[in-house]
């Protein structure tokens, strides 16, 4: 088991290279600079923003600069955009808020999609599989930027049960809507994916086994049909868990959380070429990590995987 | 002498007889007598971004200079009509030709109680310029004349040769290389605030993180979290303190127009935008609390002027004259907008300050004879239904910049048969666009940089760096070179705007106002100033 995560490990190194090579190129051949604005720079004003953010210098050298400080330094280099501020900083500020709100929304709907996928195949074709079914559908075909107005509509202006924005270091009525509008097209995949495979299973041959020897209903789903049904879940959760942690989009901008996910959008709109790097290494870096936890759970579940 | 009358017209007078001292009340809280004011002192103003950066040398957004504001003070601040009144300064001596500027400052702190010495300002100046601080507006003390700072910013000469310093600790001397009587004005601008040097040098980069800024201004800062909120707190140690009201001040950053309006129902926010196309409504609805003011900005089509742009039937003059008298620009504002803008046929917006809008001959026309012409000259350039104008119209995206876009498109449509195909791209690639005159006709738009005609009439001159249209007269030149020095500038400004009516390098559509919702127990807001400038310590709530 070491020796697989220690060879998944190696394979991150040059993945994450490539990943901030790619980022680099792209980046550049987009038009515009952080620097362009309505009002147009003069030549004298643009060549000491360029001198002081080494834009000066050879495409080569920069990227190199660049990764040598992450490498040597762990230093994302100062957002172009917002100028007292460093990506660090942007990260270590924006990150715990996703992460808060993006766990919540996470362990909500986990324990919510496998719960209701399971409900529902277990009574295949009864009102809580419809039920179930019906809420999934409903939650998947609407967009969280659909869903977050109306979430507010109704909690804020019409209830006056919670505050319609902002974040509070994390108070919880501030964090309940953002919850919701993250997890709920998550919620719904899950629950789907669960109930799908879930079906699968019982309609297995050592189910029926389980069944003809006798065991208890619940037995045989909890002991015996769970583990292999969750492993579509699983593989599934991992990459949700990152996209979860490191927030969205929609969710900092319209509740504004002061998170990371507006990140981005906004660097790659304003041409903050290091705020850009940092939050696309960040996501790579937890991407890959999250991949490695899920074929560490994998093999664990399904011990054919580790050999 | 160039005599632009910002300081009134008393003012003036007493500038003609030679080198004199002003001294003008300072502006505080005004708050009528028998006024019950709410026990919760707090104003909660949405802005649309990020707060970017809170020192005062690098702000270059607006609504970031608004935080500024209220955390430092400059020379000078802006009355609710945008007049200048003592702020830092308690007067100033200026010479005849308006060229060297003597600022007497008060006796005041800075929030951790130093005083506030007149090297505060030369250091603060002397950085904004200086190339190693890379500000985007380091061309500010330049564009208002202080001796030396284009040269500096070029790296010609040593930031010490600035022409400002410190006579005494109260005494601040600026020279200028040209003669500008509304330097004052400029004074209020945030590149030109004092910062404190003994702080910015300990803590370097990071003196503007909450728990290491120091200010001059009524408000310091207590809590800064990007992407959620800015709060300011009072400052007991501001020289006015006494007449200040608001408590708190909270900037709170919401993206989207139409959540600032829910959350302006739901009480979180005491003013917000009105989105594009609501302001009628909202009117209707809330008569009290949505207002509509001018505001110095001109939304503007340009054409591309140079010889890289490819459409040959935009080269031809009365093609882009019949372009621009077919745009029915009330159509846009009264049906489109809707948000009490103006129609513009002229380039500078009216409610600037002593600007007298030019009498141009197409705008007195009814729509009618408008389209009558435009047809007339588009035949008589050889165009019509055989042999249709077709050109490529860019804007960045965004509703409202669609919506116009899409309407002036079936009006030349309709009317002259011109066939204008739309393309909208993102913000950045628009202005790279535009930058290197790759384009053929592209939305623009200009905000003044300060409340005088010159920073509109400005943009036509050719080597105007904001000329995006690359337009080129040498009378046009010339004009603006005169007007420097004009005794009653406007008369060049008329030269200069009938030009560009007949030459069509752009066509302006209508100047802007902001449209805001506001709660009717906020006092002291200063609705005729067109610049919008707003200090927290003039405000004031009233209960109920």
């Amino acid at each position: 088991m070491i020796s697989f995560i220690l060879k998944r490990l190696a394979i991150a190194i040059p993945t994450l290279l490539v990943l901030i090579v790619m980022s680099f190129v792209l980046m550049k051949i987009a038009p515009g600079s952080p620097f362009t604005g309505e009002k147009n720079l003069p030549r004298d004003v643009l060549n000491n923003i360029y001198a002081r953010y080494g834009l000066d210098k050879p495409q080569w050298q920069q990227l190199l600069e660049y990764v040598w400080n992450i490498v040597a330094h762990f230093d994302f280099g100062p957002s172009f955009k917002y100028k007292d501020r460093t990506v660090n900083e942007i990260i270590a500020q924006g990150f715990p808020v996703t992460l808060t709100y993006g766990f919540w929304a996470f362990v909500f709907a986990a324990a919510i999609g496998i719960g209701m996928g399971v409900i529902a195949a277990v009574r295949q074709n009864s009102w809580a599989d419809y039920l179930a079914v019906g809420i999934t559908i409903g939650a998947q075909v609407v967009p969280n930027f659909v869903l977050a107005p109306i979430l507010v509509l109704i909690f804020t202006l019409w209830l006056h049960w919670l505050p319609g924005g902002g974040w509070n270091d994390g108070k919880w009525n501030y964090i309940v809507m953002p919850v919701i509008a993250l997890s709920a097209t998550y919620l719904a995949n899950i629950a789907r994916i669960t109930r799908s495979s879930m079906l699968e299973v019982l309609h297995s041959n050592f189910i029926r086994t389980a069944r003809a020897k006798g065991l208890p209903g619940h037995q045989v789903i909890l002991k015996h049909a769970l583990k292999p049904a969750l492993l579509p879940v699983v593989s599934y959760l991992g990459p949700v868990f990152v996209g979860m942690i490191t927030g969205s989009v929609v969710v900092d901008l319209y509740f504004s959380t002061g998170g990371i996910g507006q990140w981005f959008v906004n660097s790659a709109l304003n041409r903050d070429y290091s705020t850009i790097l940092g939050v696309t290494i960040l996501l790579g870096a937890l991407t890959i990590a999250g991949n490695l936890v899920v074929d560490v759970l994998y093999a664990w579940i399904d011990p054919k995987i580790r050999y | 002498m160039k005599l632009r009358a910002i300081l009134g017209a008393g003012a003036v007078a007493f500038a003609l007889m030679g080198s004199t001292a002003f001294t003008v009340p300072a502006v505080a809280a005004q708050v009528p007598d028998g006024t019950k004011l709410a026990a919760d002192q707090t104003f909660n103003y949405r802005v649309l971004d990020n707060i970017n950066s809170l020192d005062p040398d690098i702000v270059e957004d607006v609504d970031t200079s608004y935080v500024v504001g209220n955390l430092f003070e400059g020379l000078y601040n802006e009355d609710a009509k945008g007049n200048p009144v003592p702020g830092a300064a308690e007067s100033y001596d200026v010479n005849k030709d308006n060229t060297v500027f003597t600022f007497h400052l008060r006796d005041a702190v800075w929030s951790n109680g130093d005083p506030v010495k007149a090297s505060d300002f030369v250091y603060s100046w002397r950085r904004a310029v200086d190339p190693k601080t890379a500000s985007n507006y380091s061309y500010f003390p330049g564009l208002v004349g202080v001796k030396n700072a284009d040269d500096i910013v070029a790296g010609k000469l040593p930031p010490d040769q600035l022409g400002v310093k410190a006579i005494d600790d109260k005494t601040l001397e600026v020279d200028l290389n040209k003669s500008v009587p509304y330097f004052v004005r400029a004074t209020a601008h945030a590149t030109l605030f004092p910062i404190p040097q003994s702080v910015v040098e300990k803590f370097g980069n990071d003196w503007t993180k909450p728990e290491n800024i120091v200010g001059n201004g009524a408000y310091v800062l207590a809590e800064n979290k990007p992407g959620e909120r800015v709060t300011l707190k009072r400052n007991h140690k501001y020289w006015d303190d006494a007449h200040t009201v608001i408590e708190t001040l909270n900037f709170l950053t919401i993206n989207d127009e139409n959540q600032g309006v829910t959350r302006y129902l739901s009480g979180e926010v005491d003013q917000t935008d009105v989105p594009a196309g609501q302001y009628p409504q909202m009117k209707q609805q809330y008569p009290n609390e949505a207002h509509s003011v001018p505001q110095l900005c001109t939304y503007y089509f340009t054409f591309n002027m140079t010889d890289k742009q490819p459409v040959e039937a935009l080269k031809d003059v009365r093609v882009r004259q019949a372009l621009s008298l077919a745009i029915d620009r009330d159509v846009i504002v009264n049906n489109v907008l809707q948000g009490g803008q103006i129609p513009a046929y002229f380039f500078t917006p009216p409610a600037t300050a002593d600007f007298k809008a030019p009498d141009l001959d197409y705008a007195k026309m009814s729509q009618a004879d408008r389209d009558a012409k435009a047809k007339q000259l588009l035949a008589d350039a050889g165009y019509g239904p055989d042999k249709p104008v077709s050109f490529t119209y860019i804007y960045n995206t965004s509703e409202a910049h669609k919506k116009i876009a899409t309407v002036v498109s079936q009006m030349l449509k309709e009317k002259l048969g011109v066939d204008m195909q739309l393309q909208d791209m993102e913000f950045a690639t628009l202005l790279d666009k535009r930058h290197q005159a790759d384009y053929e006709v592209a939305r623009d738009a200009w905000c003044g940089d300060y409340n005088e005609a010159s920073t509109f009439e400005g943009l036509m001159a050719s080597d105007s760096s904001q000329n995006d249209s690359h337009y080129s007269n040498a009378d046009v030149d010339k004009w603006l070179k005169e007007s420097a020095t004009s005794e009653d500038p406007n008369q060049q400004y008329l030269q200069v705007e009938q030009q560009v009516a007949k030459d069509v390098p752009i066509i302006p559509i209508y100047f802007y106002t902001k449209v805001f919702l506001q709660k009717t127990n906020i006092g002291g807001w200063p609705y005729d100033n067109v610049e919008q400038v707003w200090y927290g310590k003039d405000l004031y709530k009233t209960a109920g």
